[in-house]
């Protein structure tokens, strides 16, 4: 066997993994800057990334195959990835993709035979209000349009380099349409922690409390009990032993902005525009349970990012607002690390971004212990989702009582939405908790009348028109902060399949209920789709909706069920007419396979049909 | 003085550090399994083992006894979800039980006998999956890989070796081995190690062995598979 048949590979690798240093938990870093300047990860660098890392060469080629956005094959010089939600779908996507596979003679989810280009679907790239978007080797296009795909065509055909591409290719833009206390307020950076060292952690801590926030992630877990066991965890290590890497007291604070619910993109907003507001709320939470460190887990889609929010981070430190000795505070020392994910919605859920953190495939841990025992490197590791920072920030600069008095009883505060799909004005709202659906749809201009809205994406809730006066809160609709709209004449069915694929496509394939569950249901949605449909599939795919809901891993599994079992009970007509026959029908068509002998042999007669 | 859990109305003792399914087996109870096997540490993948604990569903292998749980495990319910995750085991690979080479020893097929399984149910998948026949000693067939990663396991943590792990994602999870040409026979696997005898498919098989024991007078064509875990039986 030839050792090294990619020639310049270890003249790649080199500086690569010279700037990563020896610690494994960079390897997830590594693998994207190989992918980003071979188009794929060589076996050959496979083995001395495994070498370098001293870790078995599996581990490498497992994580390499884990994530969307590495592969093992060349993916072409200019890979194009077009973001599959139903958004995207609703606004042409299918079509605009086909167009450009035409037009630069290449199949979907193939390589050109030149090794030039290839051209496939991805998840939610989180540009659901400019939509259809895709990404090029990684850079966000959006609004696109046959004049935008000829345009891009050219430049690939004339291979120019992505860097070089017109720049209005790649605006994105904020749309903020309703601003309140985080997006409608100036904020001073370095006022929040001011205010946090004048209080005292523990009586930060307390204002946290009274604030009663809840998690802005999806669970609605209280940010301060979270941050509290933490704390205690720590209080038991004292006195004990005290944990030290590289000098420093071990206790992580991750902020997860891996936002891959698809319909989800209010992340985005606060991390272009309001990074000071988030990082600040990074370092109160340090500061409040005694963390010297602190990730950003920044998924794949949002890299483009990346740059700016290391010079945000920058400012900071020059600042004095991060790094050793906090505005002189000489016992406070924390600083913030970027980390890139590659495409795993998995990796949003607290356990497998950890896993992810330490350069592992993102599969969920057991539990218990949870990551504010066990987390990061087995430390104790709080994990917020971007707004929950935002809002600890504020709160902490204006009081917990402050907070508490906007909003309702058991959900204070404001909560982001984004809103997507057909209304006039895409974007992002802040409003205080306890607003109605009815009342976003007003505001955001919903065209002709709306007829569904998927609440908090696909693991979410899907309410129909009856249900347009719910409030989102906890207490009835809870929301990680999606909101898409479906005009009435959508088909629905299409929505939920959509989804169904979307499920299938991001299970980490741990649990048997989760991974072959969540392909059955796809292929059943399919099945019906085009035509095969009966009722017993129906059953079927309320069967495996309680399986996946009661026997999964994690939330994956247990929500992706959600969106089909919604439709079928809140819209059964819709599901029915898309039924071929009530009693058993196979997934095939008999009379149909049948056509290619009746050609050959030049028979249509009665006999020659089942 | 010990402390107990309740398993469908029995009273289990357990002591600080183990898992629900620690305590049943070592009571003779028995909670269907793949993935777990008492000499590694649990994994919880294969959820076969789900129990019901004061009304919440939780792995049993993974889950820690706790003083007072009420634990549901024998129901009609429970056993009827096991039942269609293994009917989804035997769906999703190609498994080709009266033609196999461990035709009534694995534990797969023992669970089915155990669970009442009369059919696959579902469509067959028909996926595309590699043998590797390249070892001298050990045959791979990925086709009835279940992923219980107790190749994995006994690799890493008896052997010391890492010569199993999996790659791919979602339905698309294959179980790779630690050679770059890919082929079992380029690892350090050798016949001797514990990674070469812990599947609990045919998936992993050592090679000349097929038919030392007729098939008729194998494990489970005689015992159920509760009797050889739990120790019970009267073989
Ligand atoms: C499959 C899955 C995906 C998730 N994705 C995200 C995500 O993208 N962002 C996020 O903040 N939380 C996500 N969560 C929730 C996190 O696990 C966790 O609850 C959250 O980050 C906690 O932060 P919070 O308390 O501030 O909400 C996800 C959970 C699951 C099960
Ligand atoms: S539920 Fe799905 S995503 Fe979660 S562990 Fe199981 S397979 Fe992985
Ligand atoms: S080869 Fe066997 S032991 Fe290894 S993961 Fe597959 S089924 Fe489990
Ligand atoms: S035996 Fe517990 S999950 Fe497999």
């Amino acid at each position: 066997m030839q050792q090294f048949e990619f020639p310049d590979i270890s003249r790649i690798l080199t500086p690569i993994l010279e700037r990563h240093g020896g610690d494994a938990s960079r390897l997830l870093q590594v693998l994207l800057e190989v992918q980003d300047v071979c188009h794929f990860i060589p076996s050959e660098a496979i083995d001395l990334i495994a070498a370098h890392f001293g870790v078995p060469r599996v581990n490498v080629e497992g994580v390499v195959g884990f994530y969307s956005f590495l592969s093992t094959h060349s993916v072409g010089e200019y890979r194009l990835l077009f973001s599959g939600n139903i958004t995207d779908q609703m606004l042409g996507k299918d079509e605009l993709m086909q167009y450009l596979c035409n037009k630069l003679w290449v199949e979907p989810g193939k390589v050109s035979e030149d090794g030039l280009v290839s051209i496939g679907s991805t998840s939610c790239t989180g540009m659901c209000d400019q939509g259809p978007a895709a990404l090029i080797n990684g850079w966000p296009l959006t609004k696109l349009d046959h004049n935008r795909l000829d345009l891009i065509a050219e430049l690939i055909r004339s291979r120019k380099p992505v860097a070089d591409w017109p720049a209005m290719l790649f605006e994105v833009v904020d749309n903020i349409h309703r601003g309140d206390v985080l997006l409608g307020q100036p904020f001073e950076p370095g006022a929040a922690i001011r205010a946090t060292l004048a209080r005292g952690a523990k009586e930060t801590l307390v204002e946290v409390d009274k604030s009663n926030l809840r998690g802005r992630g999806g669970a609605g877990f209280k940010t301060a009990s979270k941050w509290s066991f933490c704390h205690a965890t720590i209080a038991e290590e004292e006195g004990g032993v005290i944990c030290d890497i590289d000098g420093h007291p071990e206790r992580f604070i991750v902020c997860n902005a891996d936002e891959g619910e698809p319909g989800t993109f209010k992340d985005r907003v606060l991390l272009n525009s309001y990074a000071d507001l988030v990082f600040e709320g990074m370092t109160v939470g340090a500061r409040v349970v005694g963390a010297s460190k602190g990730f950003l887990y920044l998924r794949g889609e949002y890299r483009y990012l990346l740059q700016q929010l290391e010079a945000v981070l920058k400012c900071r430190r020059e600042a004095g607002l991060l790094g050793e000795t906090i505005l002189g505070q000489m016992d406070f020392s924390f600083d913030i690390e970027i980390h890139l994910g590659a495409g795993a919605y998995i990796c949003g859920e607290e356990s497998a971004l950890i896993e992810s953190l330490e350069g592992k495939r993102g599969r969920p841990r057991n539990r218990p212990p949870f990551p504010v025992t066990y987390g990061y490197k087995g430390r104790p590791t709080v994990v917020d989702n971007v707004e929950t920072f935002a809002c600890a920030a504020k709160i902490a600069e204006k009081g917990g009582a402050w907070f508490a008095a906007i909003g309702t009883a058991q959900s204070t505060g404001t909560k982001l939405i984004s809103v997507s799909g057909d209304v006039a004005r895409p974007g992002i709202y802040e409003y205080p908790f306890g607003v109605t659906v009815s009342q976003i749809l007003d505001d955001c201009g919903a065209e002709g009348r709306p007829y569904a809205v998927q609440v908090s994406g696909p693991s979410g809730t899907t309410i129909s028109w009856k249900e347009f006066e719910r409030k989102i809160a906890f207490e009835d609709l809870p929301t990680a902060g999606a909101l898409m709209v479906f005009r009435r004449k959508r088909d629905l069915f299409q929505v939920a399949q959509n989804f169904a694929d979307f499920f299938a496509h991001e299970s980490c394939g741990f649990c048997t209920p989760c991974r072959v569950g969540t392909e059955l249901q796809k292929k059943i949605m399919s099945k019906i789709a085009s035509g095969y449909g009966t009722a017993s599939d129906l059953e079927e795919l309320k069967r495996l909706g309680h399986i996946l809901k009661t026997m999964s891993h994690c939330g994956l599994g247990s929500s992706a069920a959600n969106p089909v079992l919604d439709i079928l009970e809140k819209f059964p007509d819709m599901v029915e007419s898309k039924l071929k026959a009530f009693a058993f029908k196979p997934a095939f068509d008999l009379d149909g396979a049948l056509a290619t002998a009746r050609t050959i042999t030049g028979r249509d007669d009665d006999w020659a049909h089942l | 003085m010990s402390k107990t859990i309740t398993i469908d109305g029995l009273a289990v003792p357990f002591q600080e550090g183990q898992t629900i399914m620690d305590a049943a087996l070592a009571s003779g109870v028995y909670i269907p399994h793949l993935c777990h096997n008492p000499e590694f540490k649990p994994h919880g993948s294969c959820k076969l083992c789900t129990v019901n604990v004061n009304g919440r569903n939780v792995a049993s292998c993974t889950m820690p006894a706790v003083e007072g749980q009420q634990v549901l495990s024998d129901i009609a319910e429970l056993n009827a979800d096991r039942l269609a995750l293994t009917q989804m085991l035997f769906v999703e690979g190609n498994h080709l039980c009266p033609a196999c080479e461990k035709t009534g020893n694995c534990q797969l097929q023992a669970v089915a006998y155990y669970l009442g399984m009369m059919s696959p149910h579902y469509n067959h998948f028909y996926p595309q999956r590699e043998a590797d026949a390249s070892h001298p000693d050990v045959m791979l067939d990925r086709n009835r890989c279940i992923y219980c990663e107790l190749c994995v396991r006994a690799s890493r943590e008896v052997d010391g070796k890492n010569v199993f792990g999996l790659s791919g994602r979602g339905i698309k999870t294959l179980l790779v081995v630690n050679s770059a040409s890919g082929l079992l026979g380029d690892t350090d696997l050798a016949v001797t190690d514990k990674a070469a005898h812990v599947c609990p498919t045919g998936a992993i098989l050592i090679k000349r062995h097929g038919y030392a024991v007729p098939i008729g007078q194998r494990v489970f064509d005689h015992i159920t598979i509760k009797d050889v875990q739990t120790g019970g039986g009267d073989e």
